[in-house]
């Protein structure tokens, strides 16, 4: 592990102020990947900035309705948040997928966001790869992709966004807000991270010294109805090779309101906005639901070894909104 | 840097690249937490910090300064074994003992989430009766034994949990 300084701050102002002037360094959170990543050295951070003593740690409601979730709230702690679990079931579910009980007692909110790639290309600094070494070349095109991306993927990379989390936050259209060195903003979640292109080094639109404060729930009627499905290749502690998170309001048989994202599929938590659209209005029967994935899923372009994904996520579409909405076959 | 262990206070001078687990094991002498993977992927490494379970190979030590920290060693004595203890003693639960201290912890801190009323992905809404096999199974998946003594492991956590 490269050598590094350590600096803990206090409060937001102090956090982004301390980053702004260290091109080179990073913020700490939980720390479970980036320490990772640093013993592999993927990651060569030379200040971290340590923000868990920053007061970020509450969920609190939002005066207009819904929910603020402090980015060093604990993945642990969210998913077992009373409101949490009552009004958007697919977020605690999702976390709850993630990682082991002392990974999500450390990892938090802001971090599970920015982690990185599992891709084993990227974890390996003695390969090449366009997301840590740019210009390198992506080896994986051509070798070990079966758990890669299936969308939105580029010639020079196609790692996948691992979090589970995340996957909920976008179905639920949660919003990240951002204090930076020029101010504050809101980023929409799905907004929040790019698609490769030819610059794969570059995980999400935030700038040097920008820090995620929090995620902000809307208050969403059709979230009380929702679940998270993750398949992979053991019963529990292991990333998704594809999941869904879906929330649905149907009556009298019909879709009226539907949320889906996908998850292990792409560089960003995949909300299918195709498939929602084609299901709205629609019959809320299996052959709808197949049709709303395919939709999305026309898009897709599997490598040799990872086409299995299309169906694996058409058909957990189509078990989670029968399930949520009590359609038979 | 000032790291607080089984109740004990340390003053150490620490590089900074340090983790909990190279502190405990190679600074204090603290052997009871194991190095299994250093990734975060085995659960050998288990300690209670602040009475939460967390995996002390992928922490900084010099994060965690006056946070109390609880290792296997902080639990029980020979005479007065901890309750998860006397478990995996009752039944076996190990055969190398590479990955008990860590699983013993992993339990502790887990029992403690089962009493603060957390679920796991394996609860099912209003579900508030005794601890059974699949939870402890899927609560406890971040804890690897390459022996396979799952099959002791759990009768002794679930002992511990009072079924």
């Amino acid at each position: 592990m490269r050598t590094f300084g350590y600096a803990p701050a206090d409060d937001v102002a102090s956090a982004v102020s301390l980053l702004a002037t260290a091109p080179g360094g990073t913020y700490l959170a939980g720390g479970t990947n980036l320490v990772d990543l640093m013993k592999l050295g993927v990651a060569t951070p030379d200040v971290l900035v340590d923000i868990n003593r920053l007061p970020l740690h509450e969920v609190t409601r939002l005066p207009g309705g819904g929910l603020r979730i402090g980015a060093g709230v604990r993945n642990s702690e969210l998913a077992a948040h009373p409101e949490v679990r009552r009004s958007y079931p697919v977020l605690s579910q999702a976390l709850l997928a993630g990682a082991s009980g002392q990974l999500r007692n450390m990892a938090t909110t802001g971090g599970n966001l920015l982690q990185r790639t599992r891709c084993r290309y990227f974890m390996d600094a003695t390969k090449p790869c366009n997301k840590r070494a740019p210009g390198s070349g992506c080896p994986a095109r051509t070798g070990d992709h079966r758990n890669l991306a299936v969308l939105g993927a580029s010639e020079h990379c196609v790692a996948t966004h691992p979090s589970d989390m995340a996957v909920a936050l976008a179905a639920l259209g949660a919003t990240v807000r951002v204090a930076g060195p020029d101010g504050e903003r809101d980023i929409p979640v799905t907004e929040l991270h790019r698609l490769p292109g030819d610059t794969p080094q570059v995980d999400t639109v935030l700038r040097h010294g920008e820090l995620i404060t929090s995620v902000d729930l809307p208050e969403l009627e059709v979230a009380r109805v929702s679940a998270y499905r993750k398949a992979r290749d053991r019963a529990s502690y292991a990333f998704a090779v594809g999941s869904v998170a879906a929330a649905v309001h149907a009556e009298d048989g019909v879709v009226h309101d539907v949320r889906l994202a996908f998850g292990a599929v792409a560089h960003r938590p995949w909300r299918a906005y195709a498939a929602e659209q084609a299901l709205l209005g629609r019959p809320a029967t299996r052959d709808s639901f197949l049709a709303a994935a395919d939709a999305e899923l026309a898009a897709a372009e599997p490598l040799r070894d990872n086409a299995f994904k299309v169906t694996l996520i058409r058909n957990l579409v189509a078990a989670t909104l029968a399930r949520l909405t009590g359609a038979g076959r | 840097m000032d790291l607080v262990v089984n109740g004990v206070e340390h003053a150490l001078d620490l590089d900074p690249r340090t983790t909990l687990l190279d502190a405990l094991r190679e600074h204090l002498h603290l052997t009871g937490a194991k190095k299994g993977c250093d990734h975060g992927q085995c659960g050998a490494c288990t300690v209670l910090l602040d009475g939460r379970r967390v995996n002390s190979c992928l922490i900084l030590a010099i994060s965690q300064q006056g946070v109390p920290v609880t290792t296997v060693e902080g639990l029980g004595t020979e005479r007065e074994p901890h309750p998860v203890q006397q478990g995996f003693l009752d039944h076996d639960g190990f055969q190398c003992g590479y990955c008990t201290p860590g699983q013993i912890c992993s339990a502790v801190g887990m029992l403690d989430e089962v009493a603060r009323g957390w679920p796991s992905a394996v609860t099912r809404d209003g579900d508030d009766g005794p601890l059974d096999d699949a939870e402890i199974r899927e609560r406890m998946s971040g804890n690897l034994c390459r022996c396979g003594a799952y099959a002791n492991i759990v009768p002794a956590i679930a002992q511990a949990a009072g079924r």
